[in-house]
């Protein structure tokens, strides 16, 4: 039942928004429904510590690890959606959208949350490939809503690069698909269901099962943001408006994460832990090396959240290949914290776009003088963003740094530090150009209103209170780390 | 086992990588597409004969799917678009005609020798023409990568997608029929939405060639 009400929350709010033209509550009314779906979550967790749930007639499962995505899903989109109907009356002033073009973004971003929450409460594996295809297709036109030539670009990059990469990833279910059907095992079982393949996982062709791990960890990398397919991903996230990037940065990439979190395990039970750990590790660590690269010289403020992005997700990718029941809560952690901090500076970001006209970083200075309350949000979420204590990035990343030690894989906690300090300069010095430096003439200091920084705010204390006391989420990310362990 | 199921067979996987290698000869957008609308023919042709064969009904329904969506409504959005831009014809591919030619040889072989591995899980009629399947996968990302026109581009996108489908067909006898479904509609509106887009970028600028689209870097 939970999970059918989470499904029809967004659902019915996709009808609502497309049969009227855009109103302001039209954008509260998403807010709404986005907190209500969150609640459910809650509750579906609580449901699933017990035993996995079903839903019509085995098409829908959920175990903690899918309440858990479901949490953070709602928990992104929550913040995503509260700012709706502030950033279609900014750009509705401006001129740069219409009420039509609003009315469109109120019903695609309804779509974009319902494909998510589809792709991990699914239970068959191929219905999660078409739900997270499904999202590419969605966030197309929430990536050219603003319609310039530059977004078109980005969208028309998003969508050929995305569906080469699932392409790939549709290849590879198909021959996990093939691999089950000839399993050698005592068990037989013929559909793509999760948990008819991890019945008859022990027994899948090895050869079959390597190349469609392969070709599963470069076809959902795509859509994860990881190497070598990674490209899109600066573009679409800086040309999107502040929620779509939001949402996309915040929790897209980890339902397309959890899709190889999943397969992990089938691979490590069809052929042992080396390769898979292998292939995660050199993905992961090419990523983050990239994105260390690419933060160093950064120019422009959004492009800069963008490669961070690259940079967390390249963390999650090395913290799956180590693949101890700690490492995958702290990536499960890990997941949750990125997806709030990420969504408070993309947003905040929107305010500061839309404050200075621009986000390339040369041209924004002196922002704690003339917007204080903005300023602060955007700094501490930076931050939280490079992983310092209280915030939860740093618990997670410490128990990740943690969980390798045990492996044995000490030079992977060498690699990964140093590129993270690089990073932790790079970020703080590009932020402290922004926020300090002289105070540019004309300074408008208007305050921010209560509607912007309290929902900010209060995310940001949810990220302290996830890292100083995780004792609400523990268990639950015990249990969820469980369901991917073969 | 018949061998008029075995010859059909392999016509019909055959024709499927053999209109792929013949988009990479033609340059006008319409015998491309021509060849786009008979290898999705073909392609439900495959899938028909199997079912026939093994008697599944569900993939009966994904033939037909198939004979619709690949064969007559893609190639029909296709062709619209190639009327809208009259300047459609391929001018200027990063890798020449026989040279590409040439490489679409290269990927057949390699399709084999990667194919066999898999196909030795479970030999059968079926399964060894699975690398026909991957090589044309491997045409339709050659044609991405080396063609610059943005239709191009949609045609090596549908080829993959063709390639694996091809695949998926001999390996498996298809998917599960809701994967199947699911898999259809998104290409269908990938092709929708790449026109979409297509169609915007030449209202607003004055080329679609995308290597001369670098408004966005680092």
């Amino acid at each position: 039942m939970l999970i059918i009400a989470i499904l029809l929350i967004p659902l019915i709010m996709t009808v609502v928004a497309a049969s009227v033209p855009w109103r302001p509550w039209v954008g509260w009314a998403t807010a709404a429904s986005s907190g209500a779906f969150l609640a459910l979550g809650v509750a579906l967790s609580v449901a699933t510590m017990s035993a996995p749930q079903w839903a019509l007639h085995h098409s829908f499962r959920a175990d903690s690890l899918s309440a858990f995505m479901v949490i953070v899903i709602g928990a992104v989109s929550l913040l995503a959606t509260s700012f709706t109907s502030r950033t279609m009356r900014q750009e509705m002033e401006s001129g740069a959208t219409t009420a039509r073009y609003a009315r469109h973004y109120a019903v695609l971003m309804q779509v974009f949350i319902t494909c998510m929450l589809s792709a991990v409460l699914t239970a068959n594996l191929g219905v999660l490939w078409v739900s997270i295809e499904a999202t590419t297709i969605a966030t197309t036109f929430l990536v050219s809503h603003r319609r310039t030539d530059a977004a078109f670009e980005a969208s028309w990059k998003y969508v050929i690069l995305c569906s080469i990469g699932i392409a790939l990833a549709f290849l590879g279910t198909v021959l996990i698909y093939y691999a089950q059907l000839h399993a050698s095992g005592p068990v037989h079982s013929s559909s793509l269901d999760w948990t008819s393949v991890m019945s008859v996982a022990h027994h899948l062709d090895p050869n079959v099962t390597r190349l469609a791990f392969a070709l599963l960890v470069v076809g959902y990398g795509t859509k994860v943001g990881l190497v070598p397919m990674h490209s899109w991903l600066p573009d679409a996230h800086s040309q999107a408006p502040a929620p779509v990037s939001a949402l996309m940065s915040g929790v897209l990439l980890s339902v397309a994460f959890y899709g190889l979190l999943r397969f992990r395990a089938i691979a490590v039970a069809a052929l042992g832990p080396v390769f898979p750990r292998a292939l995660l590790l050199v993905v992961g660590l090419v990523s983050l090396l990239l994105a260390t690269v690419m933060l160093i010289a950064q120019r422009d403020l959004k492009r800069m959240l963008a490669y961070s992005s690259i940079e967390h997700m390249g963390l999650l990718a090395i913290g799956a290949a180590v693949g101890s029941p700690l490492a995958i809560a702290a990536v499960l952690l890990h997941i949750l914290g990125h997806g709030i901090t990420k969504a408070v500076l993309f947003l905040s970001s929107g305010e500061i776009y839309h404050l200075e006209g621009s986000t390339e970083i040369d041209k924004i200075s002196g922002l704690l003088a003339r917007r204080p309350t903005l300023a602060g949000i955007f700094g501490f979420g930076v931050l939280s963003l490079v992983a310092l204590p209280p915030f939860s990035l740093f618990v997670s990343e410490l128990t990740m740094a943690r969980a390798e030690v045990d492996a044995g894989l000490w030079w992977v906690v060498a690699i990964s530090l140093g590129c993270l300090s690089v990073i932790f300069a790079a970020v703080t010095r590009h932020t402290r150009q922004m926020l300090m430096g002289a105070a540019s003439v004309g300074s408008s200091s208007s305050p921010l209103s209560v509607s912007v920084a309290l929902p900010l705010i209060s995310a940001l204390v949810a990220c302290v209170a996830l890292g100083v006391l995780a004792w609400p989420l523990q268990s639950l990310l015990t249990h969820a780390a469980q369901g991917v362990l073969p | 086992m018949s061998t008029t199921y075995i010859a059909s067979l392999e016509l019909a996987s055959g024709a499927v990588l053999l209109s792929a290698v013949m988009t990479l000869w033609r340059r006008g957008v319409r015998s491309i597409v021509t060849m786009l609308s008979l290898q999705g023919i073909a392609l439900a042709a495959v899938a028909m004969v199997l079912a026939l064969h093994e008697h599944e009904r569900a993939l009966l329904v994904t033939g037909a799917l198939v004979f619709v969506v690949k064969g007559l409504v893609v190639p029909t959005l296709l062709r619209r678009v190639s009327r809208l831009d009259p300047r459609s014809r391929e001018s200027r591919p990063l890798v020449n005609v026989p040279a590409s030619l040439v490489f679409a040889a290269v990927l057949i072989v390699l399709a084999y020798v990667v194919g066999t591995r898999i196909t030795s899980l479970a030999p059968s009629h079926a399964t060894h023409l699975a690398p026909l399947g991957l090589a044309t996968v491997l045409v339709g990302y050659f044609m991405l990568v080396t063609r610059r026109r943005a239709v191009s581009k949609i045609v090596g996108l549908i080829l993959v997608d063709n390639g694996i489908a091809l695949v998926t067909f001999l390996l498996t006898s298809g998917v599960p029929l809701i994967v199947e479904l699911g898999s259809s509609l998104d290409v269908l509106l990938v092709v929708v939405v790449l026109q979409f887009l297509m169609v915007s970028m030449r209202h607003h600028s004055d080329t679609d060639q995308l290597t001369e689209m670098k408004a966005l870097h680092d």
